[in-house]
């Protein structure tokens, strides 16, 4: 029975130790600018030069349906499960004047429920993109 | 907001749960332009009559809303105030062939007025009036509502200037069963279907009936931008800014609650009893907003200022509440530790928001953020966290925060 709590606890005090080794390098890391510039370069995506949309399969579908009523602008805004975009088409072709989509309806929602997904940003998120200035003494 | 979520990614690692389960962030520098929105927005979108300091959020339909710095006049500017269309513009047409039709169910009779006949048959009001939209802030809510995805500015408040509607109304003549009134507006439905109506929402006939409730012509002393609602728009104040209809052509009188389209459904509704986030709320659990809830904002400084260790911080803004007043303005530097009292003016009319300043001092070198909180005169304030969840993202009235390095 000891040995087995001696073992518990020794996992907990690894697991432990690498977590906080982790975000130690994290808090390095992002206090570099070069770091955040690097880090945020692997995050984006190619973007389609005239929408804006995430180049990937299901885009040009995406254009041709979405942006024949209103802006490429109004989907990269947006975030949603793909039960959550489903919504928004049905609610479109309810009082929208927006077609049925057939077949392309999944290559939609796959497209659009794998590149402008939910990200769970907790209750309320830090402040972001500051940009610093001096103000001035009066 | 894409900008919180492409943020997020970045600093996630970077978050600290400070005191009272605030998180401070502590990695300030993050290099501009990483927004979806920015990788193709070199050619700036232009709005005719407006400032192109606004950010567009949408560009068909225009929607723009006022980074909160520039809202710091007394008197929102109208190239300043905020855009929010359902549908295309309307061709601009002369407003000398320009009518108003009132009619309904609940009206005595049908009567077809012109510009000149309303500015001539009516006393004219001006009021300064607070209007922002009912999603004023839904970028916020978690998970995400769909809709554009407003942060702070969606509100203004300029000096409107037209006829009272209850004048008009009672010019008409109204039945004993009118309960609610109804607009129609001659905006474009975005699938360009002429047979269909962008938006017709309308107001109970009591708030109908209010002293500042206007069929306005005139924002600024000056025509109402098209964007706006050129030539005619009603403007209500304090409910949200859907029910201030955009070339207005038409007022019907209801003995019922308006059907227009964006009155049912889950369109500038939230649900009748509060609800878990996430929760799918039946159209018949909904109920429509009406008042807006107390809010403010800081105007001056931006949000960004370094100042020098030892110096005073003159702070000022504007706070609104709905249909009330707002009775305390406080500011904290401490992540809502503490709180400094401001001095709060009166609105210049009922309706109007109201002005505050203060000049605050920080203890020592570091990072602060300047948090504001207004309260109603019914005791009702600003939460610091982002209020009950509802499935469109309406009435985010959290407090606004903004940043101040001391060095």
């Amino acid at each position: 029975m000891r040995k087995v709590i001696f073992i518990v606890v020794s996992i907990a005090y690894i697991t432990l130790s690498f977590v906080q080794c982790s975000t130690d390098t994290s808090k390095r890391e992002l206090n570099s600018e070069e770091s955040v510039d690097s880090v945020s370069i692997v995050h984006m995506p190619a973007m389609d030069s005239t929408s804006g949309l995430v180049i990937d399969e299901g885009m040009e579908l995406v254009k041709a349906n979405c942006t024949a009523c209103h802006s490429s602008k109004l989907i990269i805004q947006n975030r949603a499960s793909r039960e959550g975009w489903l919504d928004m088409i049905r609610w479109m072709q309810e009082t929208q004047n927006l077609w049925p989509l057939g077949a392309n309806e999944e290559i939609i929602l796959k497209y659009l429920a794998k590149n402008y997904a939910p990200e769970n940003v907790g209750r309320r998120a830090p402040l972001e993109e500051i940009e610093w200035y001096t103000l001035e003494d009066k | 907001m894409s900008k919180r979520r492409t943020f997020i990614k970045k600093s996630s690692l970077a978050l600290l749960s400070g005191f009272v389960g605030t998180p401070i962030i502590f990695a300030k520098n993050l290099p501009k332009g990483m927004e979806p929105l920015g990788y193709f927005d070199d050619d700036v979108f232009i709005i005719p009559g407006k400032d192109e300091r606004l950010t567009v959020l949408n560009d068909r339909p225009i929607n723009a809303e006022t980074p909160p710095h520039l809202l710091d006049e007394e008197v929102t500017s109208s190239s300043l105030h905020f855009v929010r269309n359902n549908g295309l513009l309307p061709k601009k047409s002369d407003p000398k062939q320009w009518t108003l039709t009132i009619e309904g169910e609940s009206a005595e009779r049908s009567v077809s007025y012109s510009l000149s006949e309303l500015k001539n048959k009516f006393d004219h009001y001006t009021y300064q009036l607070v209007l922002e939209c009912g999603g004023n802030g839904r970028s916020e809510f978690n998970p995400p509502a769909k809709g554009n995805q407003w942060t702070l500015g969606a509100v203004g408040c300029s000096k409107w200037t037209g006829v009272r509607l209850k004048d008009v109304l009672n010019d008409v003549g109204l039945k004993n069963d009118a309960v609610y009134i109804g607009y129609y507006g001659k905006d474009i439905h975005l699938s360009q279907n002429p047979e269909k109506v962008v938006i017709s929402r309308g107001i109970p006939l009591k708030k109908a009936m209010e002293e500042e409730t206007l069929i306005a012509w005139e924002m600024n002393g000056e025509d109402i931008p098209e964007v706006n609602g050129f030539p005619l728009r009603l403007v209500v104040g304090g409910w949200p800014a859907s029910t201030s209809g955009k070339w207005l052509s038409r007022i019907v009188v209801r003995n019922k609650v308006h059907d227009g389209p964006k009155m049912g459904g889950q369109s500038y509704r939230v649900p009748c009893e509060s609800v878990a986030p996430n929760t799918k709320v039946e159209d018949e659990d909904m109920c429509i907003i009406e008042s807006m809830p107390v809010k403010s904002l800081i105007t001056y400084p931006k949000s960004g200022a370094i100042i020098r260790e030892g110096k005073s911080l003159e702070l000022r803004g504007h706070a609104w509440a709905g249909d009330l007043e707002v009775s305390k303005m406080e500011v904290s530097i401490d992540f809502g530790a503490t709180w400094n009292q401001t001095v709060l003016q009166k609105p210049v009319n009922r309706l109007a928001w109201q002005h505050w300043k203060v000049s605050v001092q920080f203890p020592q070198k570091g990072y602060y953020e300047v948090w504001a909180k207004a309260t109603d005169l019914k005791g009702a304030a600003q939460p610091m966290v982002v209020p009950g969840w509802n499935p469109r993202g309406y009435l985010n009235n959290a407090c606004h925060r903004i940043a101040i390095k001391v060095l």
